[in-house]
């Protein structure tokens, strides 16, 4: 498995491929992935422009450890294959592949990037993918889209399109996206890949933001797509274990550990009843304070 | 002769203008010198008004010839009507050979470029130049020198004589028929006149222009009538709109919020943030997001800030309305909060002799803890520009750049890496305006740099989390962004000379030359 | 390649450049205005002529209007300008003829 399937994504933010001043140096503000487009936030008369900017942004630019995400046209538009094979020869880490509606459209993309990776002399399987749902068909085929390729690490919630589906809109009270966030993680957790949440586009409401990412994270999703940076450490602060958290994990995997070689199966650890079930939930939950660098243990 | 900042400094400069080559900030600590004085014509009738008809009766009462030097102030900023209005007279008089002494000179003076080129204006000397002004400067228009000298440098050069002003004019919000002029009040409001002040005391003749004549007595006055040839009313003396404006929104721009929080999260961790502490901060994006955040903490911390000094913007206005400063110690306003702050019985006006003059027996820039300042460029060795753009034309002013960063205990600078794609940071500045033993610590987006003169502050940041670098590191990661820049090609006739602030040679400024690809 | 017909990429915003290229006289016809002449003047010449060398393009008026881009942009926008002027929206050479 590419190791990179589980690497952390707490934060994906989107940048216009086609503006220099905001691609150079998005890495300063330590976002784990960057979601660089070539969709909607290019006019369609600047597909092109767009795709020679991104090709040397991704050659040129050292992104300093940011996951760099390429998100193509969907594949209704003529555009979607030389995005592909212009994002994988810049050496791009994942495509997001829009408007996903089904495992098919996953494979195609999936055949693309294999093939580029071909033509480009590139290890294969290399390049991972995302795909991001925007429709009520695609949120009832969460499931089968989370199957269907090997490089696909995790799905996303893209909720404008998704509302207007639904015939609603944002209300920035979270009911409208209630069922498709449910359904998704769901699927995601069932097919053992991550799953991000919809972007919060109103800047000026810090505080709605924060009560979203609350939201999401006690949901269970992995991260969330951000528009701007003053977004991402409110993110990463949610995302950052508490300490007592922190200690209570590194109780449990130390207890798990040598309960496990003395043959026990079920103990306490702060009067609480803790098995072996335990031990992946406080392995993650370490992993994430150090990936926040909180973490100053020896775990 | 090289300098103690490392420049060169040409031998017929200095047989020019008389003057030394700059040795370090303290050289002239103890010096003693007798103070100029003004030629002062007695006023003992009774007759009861000085207000006379027009700007051409006040020059040809105040005697105006060929060479004479011309006192303004810049309180007006890009809304000010007076230097031009005064030149325009100047001109039509057919008058040669003006120096314009001014504190400084912005874009609202572009209409001079007429009279530097006919000869009306021959010399400059001003805190700095922007727009056309600086162009002509740099394109060698200008027949005599240009001098950039600092808000306290313009006040030691005049108090020690080596600069005489024969008339100066005060653009006065307020005043009444006997002089009394107040920055307060009036179409024009801008709260202060703190850089008029030396201009009183010194100048032979001094003419207040307004564009509210009040009932007499204004008071309290910000210039005494004692000091006050003639008064003389116009329809107005400037765009109030570009005089003081509406308080800037606060930043939303990330990159300016992250320099804020570094600069924040720097000064609480030094030992000089403590109940009753002192700071100055400019009018930059990052240095008033870094006032906001400051004002936060101090709260939570239950600190007190003794005094703030400005140039005042509404933030720092702002730590007097919630009482969280004792006094605001004020020379400039630059928004209408500060303007209106003036008022507050807290709120000190201070002249810019008592702010920033390195000759008088003590400034308050000497009492600072914190000074947080912009710059153009800084390189290794910390030495700032903050005149002399990245084109080589002169398109900046020190203000009070050198004289708070000499003063402060702990001077910040902050910048982004890159302006445009042009490094902020780097190997050597294209002019020096204040010397790198006057900065501190230099605060990028991409990391912060402690002078390494400062071994006390790099202790004690030795376990604060904040992304240190050395000044070399943050120059090379721009230079590996941008590619390494090639200098700017000047010719070689000097120009102007940027002065330090106690009177020497810091750097000079060329000629600039029309660009060439090199192969 | 030969350059078909007048094209333009890239915009005046800060750290992009507009390249606008028209069929030359026989040579490559170069103009560079930029917010950052001095310092990098002869660098964003070399870059557009490096550029314009692997695209094998000898023949063409390329003029810039630089508000400080970095070198992969310049280059972005001199191909952008060139497939433009000759209508190629597909199967480009990404790592041959376009080099990082």
């Amino acid at each position: 498995m590419n190791p990179n399937k589980k690497r952390l994504r707490r934060t994906m933010m989107f940048l216009n491929a086609q503006k220099p001043g905001l691609i150079k140096d998005p890495y300063i503000y330590a976002p784990d992935s960057l979601m660089l487009d070539l969709e909607d936030a290019v006019a369609e008369n600047q597909k092109d422009a767009a795709r020679f900017s991104l090709y040397h942004a991704l050659k040129n630019i050292d992104y300093k450890g940011c996951e760099r995400v390429v998100r193509i046209n969907g594949l209704e538009t003529p555009f979607w294959q030389e995005d592909i094979r212009c994002a994988v020869a810049g050496g791009c880490d994942a495509i997001r592949l829009p408007k996903t509606e089904s495992a098919g459209d996953v494979k195609k993309v999936e055949d693309a990037v294999t093939a580029a990776e071909k033509e480009f002399s590139l290890p294969e399987g290399r390049v991972l993918i995302m795909a991001a749902i925007e429709s009520a068909r695609g949120v009832m085929r969460a499931m089968e889209i989370c199957e269907a390729s090997e490089r696909l690490f995790g799905i996303a919630l893209s909720g404008g399109d998704y509302t207007k589906d639904l015939h609603t809109h944002i209300t920035g009270t979270g009911i409208e996206l209630m069922g498709a966030r449910q359904n998704m993680v769901i699927a995601a957790r069932a097919t053992g890949v991550q799953c991000f949440d919809t972007v919060y586009t109103d800047l000026d409401n810090m505080e709605g933001f924060r009560q979203d990412v609350e939201t999401i994270h006690l949901m269970g999703f992995d991260g969330k797509s951000i528009v701007n940076p003053r977004q991402i450490n409110i993110v990463h602060e949610i995302f950052t274990p508490s300490e007592k958290e922190i200690i209570f994990s590194e109780k449990v995997v130390r207890e798990i550990d040598k309960k496990r070689a003395e043959g026990i199966g079920v103990f306490t650890v702060d009067g609480k009843m803790i098995d072996i079930a335990f031990y992946d939930g406080a392995k993650r939950t370490i992993d994430l304070a150090k990936a926040s660098g909180v973490y100053k243990g020896d775990l | 002769m090289i300098n103690a900042v490392g420049r060169e400094i040409p031998e017929d400069i200095l047989e020019m203008t008389g003057k030394e080559v700059f040795h370090g900030n303290n050289y002239f600590d103890g010096h003693v010198f007798q103070k100029a004085g003004a030629y002062t014509k007695c006023v003992i009738n009774s007759h009861g008004s000085k207000v006379i008809g027009s700007i051409h009766e006040a020059l040809v009462k105040c005697g105006i010839k060929d060479g004479m030097t011309l006192g303004f102030h810049h309180h007006f900023r890009d809304g000010d009507y007076i230097v031009n209005m005064v030149m325009e007279e100047v001109h039509k008089m057919g008058i040669k050979d003006i120096t314009i002494c001014a504190s400084s000179l912005g874009k609202a003076h572009d209409p001079l470029v007429e009279y530097i080129e006919d000869g009306t204006i021959t010399n400059i000397q001003s805190s700095g130049v922007r727009g056309k002004i600086g162009e002509a400067i740099s394109n060698g228009k200008l027949k005599g020198l240009a001098i950039m000298r600092s808000h306290g440098g313009r006040v030691r050069a005049i108090e020690t004589g080596e600069v005489h002003l024969d008339i100066s004019f005060i653009g006065a919000p307020t005043c009444d028929d006997y002089g009394n002029c107040r920055g307060i009040g009036g179409k024009s409001n801008c709260g202060v006149l703190s850089y008029s002040m030396v201009d009183g005391d010194y100048a032979d003749h001094v003419v207040a222009i307004t564009d509210c004549l009040v009932p007499f007595p204004n008071f309290p006055a910000h210039i005494s009538m004692t000091k006050v040839d003639y008064v003389v009313v116009v329809d107005e003396i400037g765009d109030p709109e570009k005089i003081a404006t509406g308080a800037a929104k606060p930043t939303t721009d990330m990159r300016k919020l992250m320099m804020a929080d570094y600069c924040t999260q720097f000064v609480v961790n030094t030992p000089y943030f403590k109940d009753g502490f002192s700071y100055q901060t400019g009018v930059g994006g990052a240095s008033i997001a870094s006032t906001i955040s400051l004002s936060k903490i101090m709260k939570e911390r239950g600190i007190r800030m003794r005094f703030g000094i400005g140039g005042l913007t509404k933030p720092m206005c702002d730590l007097l309305i919630n009482d969280q400063v004792d006094a605001l110690l004020d020379t400039q306003d630059f928004d209408l909060a500060a303007v209106e702050s003036v008022k507050d019985l807290r709120h000190f006006r201070i002249s810019a002799g008592q702010y920033a003059s390195p000759f008088n027996k003590g400034a308050v820039v000497n009492k600072l803890d914190f000074v947080i300042l912009a710059t153009l460029e800084v390189d290794v060795n910390f030495n700032c520009n903050v005149v002399v753009g990245s084109d080589g034309v002169i398109t900046g002013a020190q203000g009070g750049h050198p004289d708070t960063a000499a003063g402060a205990k702990c001077t910040i600078v902050i910048t982004p890496l890159l302006q445009g794609r042009t490094p902020a940071v780097c190997t050597e500045v294209t002019t020096v305006t204040t010397p790198g033993e006057s900065i501190d610590v230099v605060i990028t987006d991409y990391g912060i740099a402690i002078n390494p003169i400062r071994q006390d502050l790099i202790e004690c940041m030795k376990d604060v989390d904040l992304p240190f670098k050395t000044i070399e590191e943050l120059r090379d990661i721009a230079y590996s962004i941008a590619g390494k820049p090639q200098k700017v090609q000047f010719g070689d006739r000097v120009v102007g000379i940027i002065e330090g602030r106690d009177g020497t040679i810091m750097d000079v400024v060329r000629q600039i030359k029309p660009f060439e690809f090199s192969e | 390649m030969e350059i078909m017909k007048p094209a333009i990429a890239g915009t005046l915003e800060s750290s992009d450049c507009q390249v606008t290229v028209e069929p030359g006289d026989g040579e490559i016809d170069f103009t560079l205005k930029s917010s950052v002449m001095n310092q990098y003047g002869n660098q964003i010449r070399r870059v557009v002529m490096e550029t314009l060398e692997n695209l094998e393009v000898s023949n063409v008026k390329i003029s810039i209007v630089d508000k400080g881009a970095l070198d992969c942009t310049i280059k972005a926008r001199v191909e952008g300008a060139i497939f433009r002027s000759v209508g190629q929206m597909e199967h480009l050479p990404w790592g041959g003829a376009i080099k990082p």
